[in-house]
This record gives structure tokens, C-alpha cells and sequence, in this order.
């Protein structure tokens, strides 16, 4: 993954594809990810796991990192992250 | 055999009680094979958990696959949400932490038979209920595989990845006659009771014993 250095503020949205996921991993693969972006990107993470829909608000009031959009899709459940 | 382990123990039962027993003085006299700064930069190495951090401590006892699941899955999650995560792993809970390609391990005898009928390493698990002769297990993996649910062996890569520790039972490692080279890569510290409670009854720490 690339960032921009031409903005002060990396504001380019990551996308994770979490899809077929089972729990864990969609989180694992979340924290692992979001680790890389600067602070206040965004993370869209796709997943289809129904029970992503409490862990990823768990995960975010837990971590503190904001979920900022959550909707869903054909199935796909679609999560913004914003890196604290 | 004396080990850094009851060193460490004693020290943090006289921290604990307050009260210098000298029990240190009395060992060190007998059979301290660590040089003494060892000793001094032990506690160090234990790090203070700060009272914000939340942390899960898992007493691993089990080295049974429906066990040892759900073990990989809380650690890995509880490190993934940014816990500090500890798996204490002790008697049975050691051998699916042996080198998968270990066939018999120990010393003596009574170590090499326990081995034997009990296979170590992580893709060698049992079930505790529906064994069935390793039909259960291996039904489980199949629809493991047909739900795309991560198996042990990928949780643990996932687990050591994202910083979980794992600290082996000393006693029970020297009484299993494991030596540190048949376990995997990347383990901590062997530790005792004395180190695990403290863990235990740290704040923002929640503990499991499965």
C-alpha cells in the first residue's frame, strides 16, 4: 500500500476485504491493517460474516478507533473505520 | 534442578507479602545456576500493565482441540482489540505447543509412553467429547474448512503475529521432560504459580482457566 505524500493528512480510504472471514479473523485482519494507516484515515472493511456486525462495535468502542458508517449490501457488510 | 522460574517466584511473593523471607539468600547458597544480574533484570522484563490497559490472562490446561479453539480465538481477539494477552500453558495445555513433527518426547520411559498415547503438536488434537478414533477431529476439520473457520494452526500464526504471549509451565515442562527446543518458536519465558497470579490479579484483567 502507497500513501500520498502530497497531502499533509493522508485522507485516501484503505479497503479490507474481509469477506469469508469467520471470528476472529475479520478483526484480526482489521487490527492488523489499520496499523498502517495514519492517524484519522479511513478503513472500509467488507465482511460477510453476520457476526461482524456486533464485533466491529465492540472492537471500535474497545480500541477507540470511531466506526464511522456501517451498512449492508447482497449480504456484504460494509464497516468505516477512522484510525484514532 | 533450580531455575530463574523459582527465582522469579520468590520474588514476587516477598513483593507481594512484603516480607523479606531471604529465601533468595537461602537458594543462592544452595543452587542458583543464574548469574545474579539475571536475577535483577527479571522483574524488569515483567512489565507494569498500566491501569488503562485491559489484558486476558488464559490458564491453557487442556491440549484438547474444542479447548484449546476457543483459547486461540479469545487471545487472538482480546489481542487484536488491543489487550495485553497472556496463555499460561501447563500440563496438557503443553503438548499442542510441541514442534507438530515431535513424535515422541521425554526422558524417561513414563514421558516417552504419555507421548505416545497422547501425540503432541497443534495438528495432532483430540476432541473431549466425540473422539470417535479421530473421526470427530477430523469431521470438525472438514467443516472447518467448508465454513472457512481459521483452525489452530492458523490461529496461533495469527495469535504470535499479533503479540499474544505464551508463557509455558516450568514444572510441568520439566515433568513432561520438554525440553525448550521441542516446543515451538517464539514462546516466553517459562514461569511458575507465583507469576501467573500476579497476572491474574492485575487491574482491567480478566482470567480464564480452560
Amino acid at each position: 500500500m502507497t500513501t500520498t505524500h502530497s497531502t499533509p493528512v493522508a485522507t485516501e480510504m484503505v479497503r479490507l476485504d474481509a469477506r469469508g472471514l469467520k471470528c476472529p479473523m475479520p478483526i484480526v485482519r482489521t487490527a492488523m491493517t489499520i496499523k498502517t494507516l495514519a492517524p484519522g484515515q479511513l478503513l472500509e472493511v467488507l465482511a460477510t460474516d453476520p457476526g461482524a456486525v456486533a464485533d466491529f462495535s465492540a472492537w471500535s468502542r474497545t480500541t477507540g478507533h470511531d466506526l464511522v458508517e456501517q451498512s449492508i449490501a447482497d449480504g456484504v457488510y460494509r464497516f468505516v473505520l477512522r484510525r484514532k | 534442578m533450580t531455575t530463574p522460574v523459582i527465582e522469579r517466584d520468590v520474588e514476587m511473593i516477598e513483593q507481594e507479602t512484603g516480607v523479606d523471607h531471604d529465601l533468595l539468600g537461602f537458594l543462592e547458597s544452595a543452587v542458583i545456576e543464574a548469574p545474579a544480574e539475571e536475577t535483577e533484570t527479571q522483574p524488569a522484563a515483567t512489565p507494569a500493565v498500566e491501569s488503562a490497559t485491559r489484558q486476558l490472562v488464559i490458564i491453557n490446561w487442556s491440549g484438547e482441540l474444542d479447548k484449546l479453539w476457543p483459547t486461540l480465538i479469545m487471545s487472538t481477539a482480546a489481542a487484536a482489540s488491543g489487550y495485553q494477552a497472556k496463555v499460561f500453558i501447563t500440563f496438557w495445555g503443553l503438548l499442542p505447543f510441541v514442534k507438530d513433527q515431535k513424535r515422541i518426547v521425554g526422558e524417561n520411559w513414563m514421558q516417552k509412553m504419555l507421548s505416545f498415547m497422547q501425540r503432541p503438536g497443534i495438528s495432532h488434537l483430540r476432541l473431549s467429547k466425540m473422539n470417535f478414533l479421530g473421526m470427530g477431529p477430523w469431521m470438525i476439520g472438514r467443516l472447518s474448512k467448508q465454513y472457512n473457520v481459521a483452525t489452530p494452526p492458523e490461529l496461533l500464526e495469527a495469535a504470535q503475529a499479533m503479540g499474544v504471549e505464551f508463557i509455558p509451565c516450568q514444572m510441568t515442562m520439566e515433568m513432561f521432560g520438554l525440553q525448550r527446543e521441542d516446543m515451538i518458536d517464539g514462546l516466553g519465558e517459562p514461569a511458575g504459580a507465583a507469576a501467573v497470579l500476579e497476572l491474574m490479579t492485575q487491574p482491567n484483567t480478566a482470567s480464564l482457566f480452560i
